[in-house]
């Protein structure tokens, strides 16, 4: 049963969309991308412990550099995916450095400044490029394999391959070297550099793989809007992605999808009392923490089956 | 030859002298002892050789590299592997995680092997994880592999600290007060240990309060006191010493010798 | 040199609104180190409180511009008192050994839970103060003209912190604050009721948020339920810029930044206002993490 279960579950939503109107298939879009969104935050703030509440400049550096790079030199939508990536990890990786020394709190409220000075640069148009407050319209439509991407339903299935194979991906890197590491340094930073782990280097790289992926979400979500701004990027979405985190369990994936269809998805159903829904949301944040800390689903030590069988040949 | 040379080191915190122009050599094979009253500035040398603080001057070189000025990941690389006083363990991480964390600095995957596990990435995970069980035989902790490290009893957790850093390949290891809070039997043990660390061709410097495992396992001691190098020599040389005799009887009960 | 002065003046009455706040945050972490992310929305709610308080009760009528904003000042700050007591008591207090992330969220919770409250009864658009309700006089002060509301309000600001100061410092109940933020397990030994001063810390710090609150309404003339979130930044960054923990950090950080903010609108850019604060806040964590006042504490291995 328990191993049929998330089985079930995929094919129910592979098959959604055909059952589902636009607006649902469309809410689900949006579930996927903060899905991935959350996946990427999950390495910086599951995994390495780091206070980081300013992802969306992330994001917003990734869509602005699909759009600029699709409206203004015409270069095909998906294929500015790989440099939406880059932008966004070399930024994080400038930014990210002369802070990554400071404390949990500290960090927390310089990545909120940041993404602050991001949206206000977005708003005045910096360099000439972003469109102000306006933002930027007329992305065209992504083709994939010369098929026309334009239906939720089409966004649906693309987005989702996304959210599957970052979760693929994303969990090997957990269960690795390097995402050993990260754990190391979110337990004790002065242990694990104790042990011989080079603490700054890993959070650096934290932050880049966090943001080179929320870069790439950036392309999906200029594809299926076709019009951005920095509305979009607010310090807002930062907070919502962090609550996905934490409230999911942060450093479980499932967790964190989990947490992704509750915050996005869930509130779609209370639509009749939209006016207080964040009312609520609020106050379940605070009963959360307060009964159930480690989030609806709290990382799970991982297994090592190599051991046993070590263990086992040894009697 | 001699493989850790401490020369001239001195450390002050906020205008209070902390080690003030220690010197002292560690040959190679053999085991030392750092030993003192409370508040000596024991553990102070041992957070400036393992980069966990900047000496203010003087010069530490291990196998004729100076260390100063590296950071403590990067002094493991070296080969210089420790433990801590107050127990500093990876809690909520199994045993052999723990233990994993030692074997980080001489393993190569990266972001990339992570992610995409070609085969080269899993031989050496898997080489890792039989080294660290390895390593946990050798503590007598491999049943424990799969638990969490905070269940640990506390003698168990400081030989958890022990196989982590064996697990670093250290040329030198050092321990800060390794007996502490253990009971005799494990005491006992512990020494055994410390004994068959040392026929891995691993030197060892440690800071211990139980005098009668120091004296019997050392081959030679180093003696602060107030931060101040008072003598170095072998045990029974140490035991004679009539300045380490006042410093100890100055001291409080539980530090005198025997 | 008059613009000059002006946008002084004017950066000093902002600043005094910022320190009155940045207090609020760096009490609170002083004893609990915990970023009260609700902490600007108290502010808000003091915004909004003043207004109901003052048409409510019709103070201006009854007891004159002077003595009634004086009633409503203490009206105002004692409403929200309560209000952060409470929030301490049910949103911080079950947290307080969890980890820290835990009260993080707890208190981000706490602040959306205050923000959308305040919405859904006082409706999302922009709430006008009256507006005859202090005389517009300008004061000459060698030669320069300058709003008396605004050195009333610097000097209300002034005055809130003068008080919190001799507090702290010369009463009995200030010291155990100031023994319960160096040191919250030696303060108990001492027989210092922690939990005691931490309510109090909880009623203080939103009073002076409050108050600052019913400051920006009178002084801009006009509230809305998101101000919390600017001003608490801004106010947080004051807080880090004095050195967080420091009670006159606060103070001097708040003025600074105002003053830094009114200049550099006014001379640099207007439309990059709100990155300054932020600009001076990376800096100053990346230069100096322990701000102006603060110390630094080593760890110990």
């Amino acid at each position: 049963m328990n191993r049929l279960l998330p089985w079930g579950l995929t094919l129910l939503l592979a098959i959604s969309p055909v059952v589902l109107d636009t607006y649902w298939t469309d809410v689900l879009n949006n579930v996927g991308l903060y899905a991935v969104l959350a996946l990427s935050l999950n390495v910086i703030l599951g995994l390495a412990g780091l206070f980081h509440m300013g992802h969306a400049a992330f994001y917003a550096v990734g869509a602005y550099t699909t759009a600029i790079l699709n409206t203004v030199y015409g270069i095909p939508v998906l294929w500015t995916m790989p440099l939406a990536g880059l932008l966004a990890g070399l930024f994080a990786a400038l930014v990210a450095r002369p802070i990554i020394h400071l404390r949990g709190d500290y960090l927390l409220i310089v990545t909120i400044g940041m993404v602050e000075i991001v949206r206000i640069a977005l708003i005045n148009n910096i360099f000439g490029i972003t469109g102000g407050a306006n933002g930027i319209f007329g992305i065209s439509r992504p083709i994939l394999f010369e098929f026309k991407l334009t239906k939720p339903i089409h966004f649906f299935y693309l987005i989702w391959a996304v959210v599957g194979i970052s979760a693929v991906l994303f969990r090997c890197l957990e269960h690795s070297r390097f995402g050993r590491a990260l754990r190391y340094i979110k337990e004790d930073e002065t242990a694990a550099a104790g042990s011989g782990i080079d603490v700054a280097h890993h959070k650096l790289l934290a932050f880049t793989i966090g943001a080179v992926w929320a870069g790439m979400t950036g392309t999906l979500f200029a594809a299926k809007m076709t019009i951005i701004s920095p509305e979009s990027f607010t310090f807002w979405e930062s907070v919502l992605l962090f609550t996905i985190v934490i409230l999911g369990g942060a450093g479980n994936i499932l967790g964190v999808l989990l947490g992704a269809f509750l915050l996005i998805g869930l509130p779609e159903l209370f639509r009749d009392f939209a006016q207080y829904r964040l009312l609520v949301f609020g106050a379940a944040m605070v009963a959360m923490m307060i009964f159930r800390g480690g989030g609806l689903l709290p990382p799970q030590p991982p297994r090592y089956p190599q051991a046993k069988v070590s263990l086992e040949e040894r009697p | 030859m001699s493989l850790l040379d401490v020369v001239g080191v001195s450390k002050s915190f906020g205008g209070l002298m902390a080690v003030s122009d220690v010197s002292f050599d560690v040959e190679e094979g053999s085991i030392v002892g750092l030993i003192g009253p409370n508040g000596a500035g024991k553990t102070t040398v041992f957070n400036l050789i393992t980069g966990n603080s900047v000496p203010d001057s003087g010069s530490i070189r291990f196998q004729e590299q100076e260390l100063v000025g590296k950071p403590t990941h990067a002094i493991v690389a070296a080969g210089i592997a420790r433990t801590f006083q107050t127990i500093r363990l990876f809690p909520r991480m199994s045993v052999l995680e723990n233990v994993l964390a030692g074997r980080h600095c001489r393993m190569k995957a990266g972001v990339l092997a992570a992610m995409l596990r070609p085969p080269r990435q899993r031989r050496e995970e898997e080489a890792a994880i039989a080294r660290a069980m390895a390593e946990l035989r050798f503590v007598g902790l491999e049943r424990e592999y799969a638990q969490l490290a905070g269940g640990l009893s506390y003698g168990n957790q400081r030989l958890l600290e022990i196989a982590r850093a064996l697990a670093s390949d250290p040329r030198l290891i050092i321990l800060d007060e390794p007996a502490g809070g253990m009971n005799d039997a494990e005491t006992q043990a512990l020494m055994h240990l410390i004994h068959a660390i040392q026929k891995r061709g691993i030197t060892i410097l440690l800071i211990e309060h139980d005098m009668s495992l120091v004296m019997r396992v050392c081959h030679k001691l180093v003696v602060l006191e107030h931060g101040i190098c008072i003598a170095t020599g072998t045990p029974a040389e140490i035991q004679a010493n009539p300045r380490v005799i006042e410093a100890y009887l100055g001291a409080e009960d539980d530090h005198a010798p025997y | 040199m008059e613009e000059f002065i002006q946008q002084l003046t004017n950066g000093l009455a902002v600043g005094g609104i910022y320190a009155l706040v940045a207090l609020g945050y760096t009490m609170v972490y002083g004893v609990l180190k915990l970023i009260n992310f609700a902490h600007g929305d108290l502010f808000t709610i003091g915004a909004y409180l003043g207004l109901t308080v003052l048409t409510a009760l019709g103070l201006k009528e009854h007891l004159g511009p002077v003595a009634g904003i004086g009633v409503l000042v203490i009206f105002v700050m004692g409403l929200v008192a309560i209000i952060g007591a409470l929030l301490e008591r049910v949103a911080y207090k079950p947290l307080r050994h969890a980890p820290r992330l835990s009260a993080v969220v707890s208190a981000l919770g706490a602040s959306i839970f205050f923000q959308n409250a305040v919405m859904l009864v006082y409706g999302a658009r922009f709430q006008v103060y009256p507006h005859d309700l202090l005389p517009k006089v300008v004061v000459n002060l060698f030669g320069l003209e300058i709003p008396l509301l605004r050195i009333a309000l610097f000097v209300s600001s002034l005055v809130l912190m003068a008080g919190l100061y001799l507090f702290i410092h010369k009463t009995k109940i200030g010291t155990a604050i100031r023994a319960a933020a160096i040191d919250q397990g030696a303060a108990r030994l001492m027989g210092i009721n922690v939990d005691r001063v931490i309510l109090l810390v909880f009623c203080i710090g939103p009073a002076l948020g409050g108050a600052a609150g019913l400051m920006v309404g009178l002084y801009y003339g006009q509230i809305n339920f998101t101000m919390g979130w600017v001003y608490g930044l801004k106010a947080f960054t004051a807080a880090i810029l004095g050195g967080i923990g420091n009670i006159p950090g606060a103070m001097l950080g708040g003025l600074l930044l105002g003053v830094i903010e009114a200049l550099g609108a006014a001379y640099l850019s207007i439309a990059w206002k709100d990155a300054f604060a932020f600009g001076v806040l990376i800096l100053i964590l990346i230069v100096r993490p322990t701000g102006i006042l603060g110390e630094r504490v080593a760890e110990k291995v």
